[in-house]
């Protein structure tokens, strides 16, 4: 039934073999939350439940699963726990990507402790693959006088506290990213995950990394990067120089668009077409996961929305820009895209 | 016995012109700086303990809190109430929404619509949308 609806690219392939294509698929931001012994937010559970049965269905399988971030909502070993069980279900090799509800309690220990180290890169059918820890923040903060690895937690946990600090990769990955990236190809497409967007939106939900250029500036010089992004909990893209940047969407619960906050200044890219408002009666309205298809070396996104018309974001060559493939053009667009 | 009835039924009376003699000048129509600030003190504190409601996920049963899915009471849109709720299928008053969720999400129980708790998450919705304007009945 699901490989029925799923998009077909008809362009012309990037790569020497027809047979290397391949397609991968991100889950993010399931938010499992903990609400006594043994027991965790129902709604969350579910939605991350359906977005492993339906991945198994793909068919084509997918090459691999990336989860894109925030799989606890407070980072405790109950909930990673919980969250792990739920995502070893799946087919698919998994990739890890580290968000800030699965860091701050204990600073990644557990979290790295059942998947692995929080940044690193590999290579698969000609793409060069990096995934970068991006909810990181200044020392300071970090070992604040906090009085509790809960209180730290609930904080950062908290989107629009007011306590929280800004999200950024830091000196040290910066370096290893330099390091990681000076063997590579030009020609060669680099698809580089994070949780927050490596481009800044709105600070105050860390809609945001505060190195975000210089990241930037260490992948200019590659014809071909995509920055694929959770945290946001609903759909944006946008094009800065040489990179297309892609969100992906929650299994937990949307987020409203910044620009809904009307007492700060934001900015959502201009090219993104929001996703419909979503509708509380749905529960699971609002919410989904991603398949990547890379047939054209660049990342054409196919957002699976549980509750409501599917999504297709692929870059145009003619425009050089990811577009969504029917709603771009202003007389497309629908009542339920407009936000306020 | 009667006496002492008398007594109590005279007793406000005292108290009344004694109130009449300390605070001769308080008029209706007079508003002091002072009050304007003790005022808006009253309502920004209101609008605190309605943060905290918002924040703390303690208003339901799971834990979870008003604030994960609005932020800064975002897509809440307090400017468009009463409107035609159509999930409902009628038209509701914001406290009626609100009670949706804590019933629902939140896996709680409703808030009387006079409850402090109720007024004071009201409070705090409708300032993190000051100045937009009303526009009761949009969707």
């Amino acid at each position: 039934m699901l490989a029925t609806v799923l998009p077909v690219t008809l362009v012309e392939l990037a790569f020497a073999k027809g047979e290397e294509n391949f397609s991968f698929a991100v889950i993010s931001d399931a938010h499992i939350q903990n609400v006594r012994s043994g027991e965790f937010v129902r709604s969350w559970d579910r939605g991350l439940i359906r977005a492993v049965a339906e991945t198994n269905l793909l068919n084509p399988a997918p090459d691999f699963v990336v989860f894109g971030g925030d799989l606890a909502h407070l980072g405790t070993k109950a909930e990673l726990d919980h969250g792990a069980q739920i995502l070893a279900a799946l087919h698919p090799k998994m990739r890890f990507v580290m968000g800030e509800c699965d860091y701050y309690l204990d600073l990644g220990e557990y979290w790295s402790s059942l998947f692995g180290p929080a940044w690193y890169s590999f290579d698969h059918k000609g793409v060069h693959f990096v995934v970068l820890n991006s909810i990181l923040t200044d020392e300071q903060w970090t070992h604040g006088p906090w009085g509790s690895d809960e209180l730290r937690m609930h904080e950062m946990a908290l989107l629009d506290s007011a306590h929280a600090s800004p999200f950024m990769v830091g000196e040290e990955q910066r370096a290893w990213l330099a390091a990681d990236l000076k063997g590579i190809p030009r020609s060669v497409p680099v698809v580089v995950f994070s949780h927050s967007p490596l481009q800044k939106i709105y600070r105050g939900w860390n809609f945001w990394t505060e190195d975000a250029e210089q990241i930037q500036e260490l992948l200019k010089p590659f014809d071909k990067v995509d920055v694929i992004y959770g945290h946001v909990h609903q759909i944006q893209y946008n094009q800065i120089g040489n990179i297309s940047f892609h969100s992906v969407v929650a299994t937990a619960w949307p987020l409203p668009y910044p620009q809904s906050y009307t007492q700060a200044q934001t900015y959502l890219p201009k090219l993104t077409v929001p996703m419909n408002r979503a509708d509380p009666f749905f529960e699971r309205d609002g919410t989904g996961w991603q398949l990547v298809n890379l047939a054209t070396g660049r990342a054409d996104i196919y957002y699976n929305l549980y509750n409501n018309a599917p999504r297709n974001v692929a870059f145009n060559p003619a425009t050089g820009r990811p577009e969504d493939t029917t709603y771009q053009a202003p007389e497309t667009r629908i009542a339920p895209q407009q936000h306020y | 016995m009667k006496k002492h009835y008398r007594w109590i039924l005279m007793t406000p009376l005292v108290a009344f012109a004694a109130l009449l003699g300390r605070h001769q000048a308080a008029r209706a129509d007079e508003v002091s700086q002072e009050d304007l600030q003790r005022w808006q003190a009253q309502f920004m504190s209101t609008v605190e303990v309605g943060r905290v409601l918002w924040t703390d996920g303690k208003l339901g049963t799971n834990g979870v809190t008003c604030a994960q899915c609005h932020p800064n009471a975002t897509d809440t849109h307090p400017e468009t109430y009463p409107k035609f709720q159509k999930q409902l299928g009628r038209v509701v008053l914001l406290w009626e929404m609100i009670n949706w969720c804590l019933r629902n999400p939140l896996e709680g129980k409703a808030l009387a619509p006079d409850d402090r708790g109720m007024i004071a998450l009201q409070a705090y919705m409708t300032y993190e949308r000051r100045g937009v304007p009303l526009d009761p009945g949009k969707h």
